[in-house]
């Protein structure tokens, strides 16, 4: 067995908060420490979720880490999130979740009432998403050393037949389809936080993709090269990793790409683009071309898909990058986000 | 959303570009400098400079109020989030901002308490919620910003709320314009003059520079066709050898400015004799200080500062890029030692900062024109 | 310096006439219009608002005439091109 130290290029001294946004520094912790201490045997690029061989039969294994305040917002809470949360994760790596285990690590001092709002939340977004919940775990530490809860699901799942994703079956000239309007969770969460004293009918968009990954499998099969969930760090992260992994380029057509009202308002007051917003609810899939508008149909005529749209395309330039085209020819690069978005007022 | 979709129609753009096209002389090569950060935030997030003829520069002037600011006083402001008791709070612009032992979010993940707020009032009401706390509010921002500020502390002393302070770091324009002027390298044919700044200050103030520096400008709005037509209005003028002050965004600035707001300021805040501007050096009367009536609620004087001076690496062009001699890639540093990731200079600290600007939105463009495909299927 | 986006004033609150509650494509907040005293805005205007505060009242006569002006650019200069066509012009 090699020695893998000189494999390491994380270079950071310490673990600073960008290290979990999700963006570029999440990217370099990852790349750089966990991928060649852990992952050795298994090939790069990481997915959302892991696909193992156990004995001939190839399953989908997936884990996520659940930390948001507040803990309840509008249109859901941690317990869904963390269902819905692994559920999605495996779905765009093209699996249908069997079962998930959960882990919860518990503030000392939590009411009693608060954890059990998260349970039953978990338990009706597990039903709700067809999954069980075979098992799980309890550790509690002191007060002060857990904000309220933090909860992890791991997730097993089988792979839906006729889809074969992966950044290298994306080719110039595909569709990059979006299930929904963008920047719906980020912005709730954002207002639910109560330090900006905004207000707006606006909820969170957490649910299950499974069934309308499912009708897309189901339309065009291996026309689907590629998909994933745009949580943290939104679209602009995730097609910045696609391309990335794919070294082709992404090309987006700005009035294409679904936005709420309330959400565009909220951005444009504190200075967001919605692309770089959190969803927990949405997916992006890039279909082979001429199987685009099927696929788009398939989505739109699925319950919960019909505000999907075609949002872009894939290119030769610029190779490795995001570009994002208006209407009046005018464009601008899109980067990966390093921390969490912030509010500004210049 | 109104009065900003309609600053945004296709057709319109397209339209006003064209004449751009057509009034630009193909013998000459124009420098329109945009003095305003947001201005510089509009031009890339729209991709404005794709729609412009190929000899016409648009020079990025120095009114970023983040990226001016010396880290010396970023760590004057930090000294005081140090303090248990205090409530340290400031817009998201300044949050990553570094200074020598970090930035605000760093000093919040140390355990400071650290916040972003969107609005002084909301810096006020956290001090009204926290009696037992101190709330430091840290100001920053030209003319558009200090009346806020500055009626947030005339609300302060009628509420009789004392564990509030402020951190004055409020700049003015007009100096940073003489600034850029007076530089011998500077070459400028005309500005696409502040928007929001004259709201309050209204386009009097500009005069100076239509008639002693014979320079055209256009006090401009900040969304594409405000900015399109804002050059339509300066080529007018450089082709009939004019040189005026015009108000292009006339639906939000009135002529004469703000005079509530000029007096809530006059009131609260006086010139500082001096200020240092990060990458411009120092400027006389270019800042406000709070007055000595307001003295109770000035940060400065309630707590003791470091008050260190930090100069920035020699490496870094800073001072060059604000006054517009050199472009943002053309810095030694740019992308290399330099990104917004870990910025060395103030440019690239704020995301409406001319190099961060044109890190994020340009840097690695090298496409052409590809919508017609997209469009089809959809 | 310059973010600053236009909102619909839908209340102003009874409790302090220096306050309104402002719409944004549905989203609000309570703006201080302390700094347009002079003129106070009502139910129903637009107003421009940086930091929770209205900066200016939106004219909206001015924005329809900055679009009108945008509108016909091009046009009057077609028209002179076609003109200048007939060679009608001196010189």
């Amino acid at each position: 067995m090699t020695s893998v130290v000189s494999k390491i290029r994380f270079r950071d001294p310490q673990v600073e908060m960008a290290h979990g946004a999700g963006g570029k520094a999440s990217r370099r912790l990852i790349d750089g420490l966990f991928a060649p201490l852990l992952f050795g045997s298994v090939p790069v690029p990481l997915g959302d979720a892991a696909h193992v061989n156990v004995n001939g039969t190839c399953v989908a294994i997936t884990t996520d880490s659940f930390v948001v305040s507040p803990l309840r917002f509008p249109g859901g809470s941690i317990g869904e999130l963390a269902v819905n949360g692994t559920v999605n994760d495996l779905a765009v790596s093209g699996a249908r979740a069997q079962a998930l285990v959960v882990s919860y690590v518990l503030e000392a001092g939590l009411p009693t009432e608060i954890l059990e709002a998260e349970v039953r939340a978990m338990a009706d977004a597990a039903r709700a998403a067809g999954v069980i919940i075979a098992g799980g775990d309890t550790k509690v530490v002191e007060h002060g050393k857990a904000d309220r809860m933090y909860i992890t699901t791991s997730g097993i799942g089988q792979l839906i037949p006729g889809l074969s994703i992966s950044p290298a079956a994306v080719r110039s000239g595909d569709k990059i389809l979006l299930s929904g309007p963008i920047g719906d969770h980020g912005i709730t969460i954002l207002l639910a936080r109560g330090d900006l004293d905004l207000e707006a009918d606006l909820c969170s968009d957490t649910r299950s993709v499974l069934p309308l990954v499912e009708a897309l499998a189901e339309a065009v099969g291996a026309g689907v090269h590629w998909m994933r969930d745009p949580t943290r760090g939104g679209v602009a992260t995730t097609l910045n990793e696609l391309a990335h992994d794919c070294g082709l380029g992404v090309v987006l057509a700005e009035d294409l790409i679904p936005v709420r009202d309330q959400v565009r308002g909220a951005c444009e007051l504190l200075g967001l683009d919605p692309l770089h917003i959190a969803n927990e609810g949405q997916f992006l899939a890039v279909v082979a071309a001429e199987q685009a508008e099927t696929a788009l149909d398939a989505l739109r005529k699925t319950p919960g898909g019909q505000d999907a749209a075609l949002i872009g395309e894939i290119g030769e330039q610029p190779a490795g990058s995001v570009l994002v085209t208006t209407l009046y020819g005018g464009s601008r690069m899109v980067d990966m986000l390093v921390g969490d978005p912030l509010p500004r007022i210049c | 959303m109104r009065f900003v979709d309609e600053f945004r129609e296709p057709e319109l753009i397209t339209r006003t570009a064209d004449e751009i096209r057509r009034l630009a002389n193909p013998a000459r090569h124009y420098r329109f400098m945009e003095v305003c950060g947001g201005h510089t935030h509009s031009i890339y997030r729209f991709g404005l400079k794709d729609l412009l003829p190929s000899n016409m520069d648009l020079v990025h002037g120095p009114g970023c109020p983040v990226c001016v600011l010396p880290m010396g006083r970023i760590d004057d402001g930090l000294s005081m989030a140090e303090r248990p008791d205090v409530i340290f709070t400031a817009f998201g612009d300044m949050m990553r901002v570094p200074g020598t032992k970090g930035s605000p979010l760093e000093y919040k993940a140390r355990g400071m308490d650290v916040r972003i707020v969107y609005s002084p009032s909301d810096a006020l009401k956290l001090a009204r919620a926290n009696p037992d706390k101190h709330v430091m509010f840290f100001a920053i921002g030209f003319e558009t910003t200090a009346p806020s500020t500055a009626l947030t502390l005339m609300r302060a002393r009628a509420q009789g709320i004392h564990n509030f302070s402020v951190f004055c770091n409020h700049v003015t324009i007009i100096p940073a314009i003489r600034a850029i002027l007076d530089s011998p390298d500077m070459r400028i044919d005309a500005f696409i003059g502040p928007g929001h700044v004259s709201t309050v200050i209204g386009c009097r103030p500009y005069a100076w520079i239509a008639s002693n520096e014979d320079k055209p400008i256009v006090v401009t709005g900040f969304e594409p066709l405000d900015i399109l037509q804002s050059i339509v209005m300066l080529l007018r003028q450089l082709k009939g050898k004019e040189k005026r002050v015009e108000n292009q965004y006339k639906r939000a600035v009135p002529w004469e400015g703000n005079r509530a707001a000029l007096k809530a300021m006059a009131e609260v805040f006086e010139l500082r004799p001096y200020f240092e501007w990060r990458g411009l050096g120092f400027i006389s009367q270019s800042a406000l200080r709070i007055r000595e009536s307001y003295a109770e609620w000035d940060a400065e004087r309630r707590f003791s500062v470091p008050g260190v001076r930090v100069t920035d690496p020699k490496a870094a062009q800073c001072g060059e890029v604000l006054k517009g001699v050199l472009k943002p890639a053309q810095c030694k540093l740019f992308g290399k030692e330099c990104t917004p990731e870990h910025p060395v200079g103030a440019l690239m600290v704020s995301s409406e900062g001319s190099c961060a600007a044109y890190y994020n939105f340009e840097h690695r463009k090298r496409v052409v024109q590809i919508r017609p495909a997209v469009q089809e299927v959809a | 310096m310059c973010l600053a986006i236009p909102g619909k004033i839908v209340d102003v609150l009874e409790e302090d006439r220096s306050l309104a509650l402002v719409d944004v494509l549905g989203v609000r907040r309570k703006v201080d219009l302390g700094l347009l005293q002079d003129e106070p805005p009502e139910t129903g205007d637009w107003v421009l608002i940086h930091v929770g505060f209205a900066m200016s009242k939106i004219g909206e006569a001015d924005a329809r005439e900055q679009l009108r002006m945008l509108a016909d650019l091009g046009e009057s200069d077609a028209a002179m091109e076609e003109v200048r066509g007939y060679g009608l012009e001196d010189g």
